[in-house]
């Protein structure tokens, strides 16, 4: 698996973005607000919008900064999307050294999953997307995959 | 986003504008435990006007619930919409919190 620019092309009509925020999480809610409008332009279905691509895409954002970056600010984090009518396909590229993203996740079968008050990250990306994948990026930093089907 | 607070009889109703993510919840944990510091009890978090809620969100929630009883009190929730309802649904946080359909019943409840 490669990063989304070598991947094959976005489907027919498909559109490419980039969006790049240094690392303060005082940031994720613009570009949030920048990809769910291209949702909703595409007209992806209500809840896509609403619930799962904000959500999994916060939670990605957050770990690039503060798990992978260090909420160091000379360090930057990217958004590389791919949108067409079949999927959505979100790259979250951080600078850091690589971190465990599976580190401290909770699980809904764990005895103390309601009563914790970390650990859901994880859990929430892959209970509102189709695929969540994580690797190294070619040269330096991390980079966790989203994809979403389009399902209506 | 914004949080405002204001009370009805010895209830503290807290309004979520906008997010409830890792960018904000810092400031409404610090806002609902000055309230608990002042010697407050009773705390309604109304999400009529909430967007979406990470999981940083849902951890000061948790994380507020547990503070409050600790002092003998209670948090309760109201207007979660659909997603809302879904997110806590997913997490099992609907087994958590006292949720009501309004603020009103929510008040009613206390």
């Amino acid at each position: 698996m490669g990063p989304l620019h070598d991947r094959a092309p976005c489907g027919p009509g498909g559109e490419r973005f980039a969006v790049a925020i240094p690392s303060d999480v005082g940031r994720i809610e613009g570009v949030v607000e920048q990809v769910v409008a291209r949702c909703v332009a595409r007209d992806y279905p209500r809840q896509a919008c609403a619930l799962n691509v904000p959500v999994a895409l916060t939670e990605a954002l957050a770990n690039a900064i503060v798990n992978g970056n260090g909420e160091d600010a000379a360090k930057r984090v990217e958004v590389r999307g791919c949108l067409d009518d079949r999927e959505l396909v979100l790259e979250v590229h951080d600078e850091g050294a690589g971190f465990d993203l599976t580190a401290s996740t909770n699980a809904p079968d764990d005895p103390d999953f309601v009563l914790r008050e970390d650990g859901r990250g994880l859990f929430l990306m892959q209970a509102l997307m189709d695929r969540v994948e994580q690797y190294a990026a070619p040269r330096a930093g991390n980079v966790v995959r989203l994809t979403l089907r389009r399902t209506a | 986003m914004s949080f405002s607070m204001h009370r009805e009889g010895d209830i503290t109703v807290v309004d979520v504008g906008g997010q409830l993510i890792v960018g904000n919840r810092q400031e409404l944990k610090q806002k609902v435990l000055d309230e608990l510091e002042k010697g407050d009890r009773r705390f309604l978090i109304d999400f009529a006007q909430t967007g979406y809620i990470d999981s940083s969100g849902l951890g000061v929630l948790v994380s507020l619930s547990k503070k409050i009883r600790e002092q003998g009190g209670e948090l309760r929730l109201a207007n979660l919409n659909e997603d809302l309802k879904t997110l806590f649904e997913l997490t099992k946080l609907d087994t958590l919190f006292q949720i009501a359909d309004t603020r009103e019943r929510a008040l009613e409840s206390f």
